[in-house]
């Protein structure tokens, strides 16, 4: 009976605490989101690095989005031919992988492997920075690491996001034909068949998540690595909570982002 | 340079008052005061972990006390936004322990990097600058290489050249020898010299190394479990009859074959 009551005791100890770190968590990611929108503004903003960064981020996930993009459209096509003909509706199959693809797989898929290519990087490099004590020696030289460590990540990563979206919107879609024309769908009727379902709208609301997307897994990954503690050791943790948190993050604000843009 | 530094010799130029810091449950300071004056160099001592290091952060903005106050050259800096602690910072140098280059920027963008942040110099003057610093630190021409290839004094004496670059009133100076071989750690004490003379600035050092603390020390000071045990010259601290400096001292000699083993270790 004691021991349950213990157990309980223990239990309840353990979730309150896991409730007051994340509560702890969420309060100084939140300061650093309002200290990164305060320096925006300010003068000496990082162009060059915005450069760098927006190069290294666009450059170095371009294959494995590249990768991805095509052969989630390849089986993705093939599966559909296969389930639509079922009920007849095969012929159908460019525009379903098309919707699929602009609407969520882009977007989400993209982000995803962003998240653990770009996200992962942006921590390692900033809790290597941490533990080694150069965001410290940014400030005691009178510089503002937020300027110059967070801004032109957050920035880069929140442009460069919806352009991979783009390419992994065209590659899956690619992707998608080169199975379709094998299976007897003409490459000509699939191409149209995607063009005349999906619209404008369809596009922009896929690619205005990313927008948001880009923006949380830069965030979540700066603060990360700030937060770096506990030497090497400290640099591994951290990367890996980057790539889980953002992961979530991702999965969990797309319906609710897609929930709401469906209001207008 | 030296006639930026309109504090007369000998005036408080950092004061802490009543200074504590807690890390979560650990206490590490517990009411610290201590003047440092113009133009002194004066060094910190103390066991491992004793708050040497956190200390030090303090009189640069790095780390903010729980309670007490901060002063530098008679103005209150406790309660200064980051933004504020700039101006500040622009006439203080740290040198970092693990010298903290950034290694994503060559050793002339290291050295240059408070120039660019803070002065609108063309870039032949910022050139210029860089060489200068580079040179006093005895590290000609090597502008164009990267910290990883640089050696671990190189990296140190680096540090010591962006840490001077904008011409600072005060060094800090992290661990500056730990780390190094005896001859490397000597000329970094003759550099504190030699800066002190040339520049006129006041010099706090944080260390365990006693030949170092005794040699160039005007002042020393004993952290212990979060206090000051002792302040005085390197004679009195020598003579002091306080249990705690008998021992440190005592002991940090005895242990300081296993200490150099450990630096050599941990230099790779």
């Amino acid at each position: 009976m004691s021991s349950a009551i213990a157990l309980g005791g223990g239990l309840l100890q353990a979730t309150g605490r896991w409730f007051l770190d994340t509560l702890d968590e969420l309060g100084r990611f939140s300061l650093l989101v309002g200290r990164t929108f305060r320096v925006l503004p300010r003068r000496g903003f990082p162009l060059l690095e915005t450069v760098r960064q927006f190069e290294a981020i666009t450059v170095r996930s371009s294959t494995i989005v590249l990768i991805t993009a095509l052969f989630t459209g390849m089986v993705l096509a093939l599966q559909t031919a296969i389930s639509l003909a079922r009920f007849g509706a095969k012929p159908y199959t460019g525009s379903f992988v098309g919707l699929a693809f602009v609407l969520e797989l882009g977007p989400v898929l993209t982000a995803l492997v962003v998240s653990g290519r770009v996200g992962a990087g942006i921590t390692a490099e900033i809790g290597a920075m941490q533990v080694s004590e150069q965001v410290d020696a940014i400030r005691a030289l009178g510089a503002d690491p937020i300027q110059k460590l967070v801004l032109p990540r957050m920035i880069a990563t929140t442009i460069g996001l919806p352009m991979l979206t783009m390419l992994a919107n065209v590659l899956g879609i690619l992707g998608g034909l080169m199975i379709a024309s094998q299976l007897g769908i003409g490459a000509n009727f699939y191409y149209q068949s995607v063009i005349n379902v999906v619209t404008l709208p369809d596009l922009l609301s896929g690619l205005i998540k990313t927008v948001a997307f880009g923006w949380t897994l830069s965030m979540v990954a700066c603060h990360q690595g700030l937060s770096t503690t506990g030497g090497t050791v400290g640099v591994g943790r951290a990367t890996t909570r980057t790539v889980v948190v953002s992961s979530i993050a991702v999965l969990v604000s797309d319906f609710f982002l897609t929930k709401l843009i469906l209001m207008f | 340079m030296a006639e930026r530094s309109e504090t007369r010799s000998g005036q408080p130029m950092i004061e802490l008052l009543g200074v504590q810091k807690s890390f979560g449950s650990n206490h590490v300071l517990r009411g610290i005061d201590l003047e440092i004056r113009a133009g002194e160099i004066f060094t910190l001592l103390g066991g491992s972990g004793t708050g040497k290091s956190v200390m030090l952060k303090h009189m640069v903005g790095l780390l903010r006390p729980d309670a007490g106050r901060v002063r530098i050259e008679g103005r209150d800096v406790t309660e200064l936004a980051e933004r504020e602690w700039v101006e500040v910072r622009k006439r203080i140098g740290f040198v970092f322990q693990g010298a903290a280059l950034f290694d994503s920027l060559s050793v002339l963008e290291n050295v240059a990097y408070g120039l660019r942040e803070h002065l609108p110099w063309p870039e032949q003057r910022i050139r210029e600058r860089v060489a200068e610093c580079l040179a006093a630190v005895g590290l000609e021409g090597i502008e164009e290489r990267m910290p990883a290839e640089l050696s671990g004094g190189m990296r140190k004496r680096v540090g010591v050249a962006r840490a001077i670059a904008l011409a600072p009133t005060v060094i800090l100076y992290d661990e500056p020898t730990t780390g190094l071989d005896p001859a490397n750690s000597r000329r970094v004490g003759q550099l504190i010299v030699r800066l002190r003379e040339e520049l006129a600035v006041t010099s706090v050092i944080v260390t365990h190394d006693l030949d170092l603390c005794f040699s160039i020390s005007d002042r020393v000071g004993l952290l212990g479990a979060g206090r000051l045990l002792a302040v005085g010259t390197p004679d009195e601290i020598r003579a002091s009859q306080v249990p705690e400096v008998r021992d440190f001292l005592s002991g940090e000699l005895d242990a300081k074959k296993d200490l150099w083993r450990h630096t050599q270790d941990s230099e790779e």
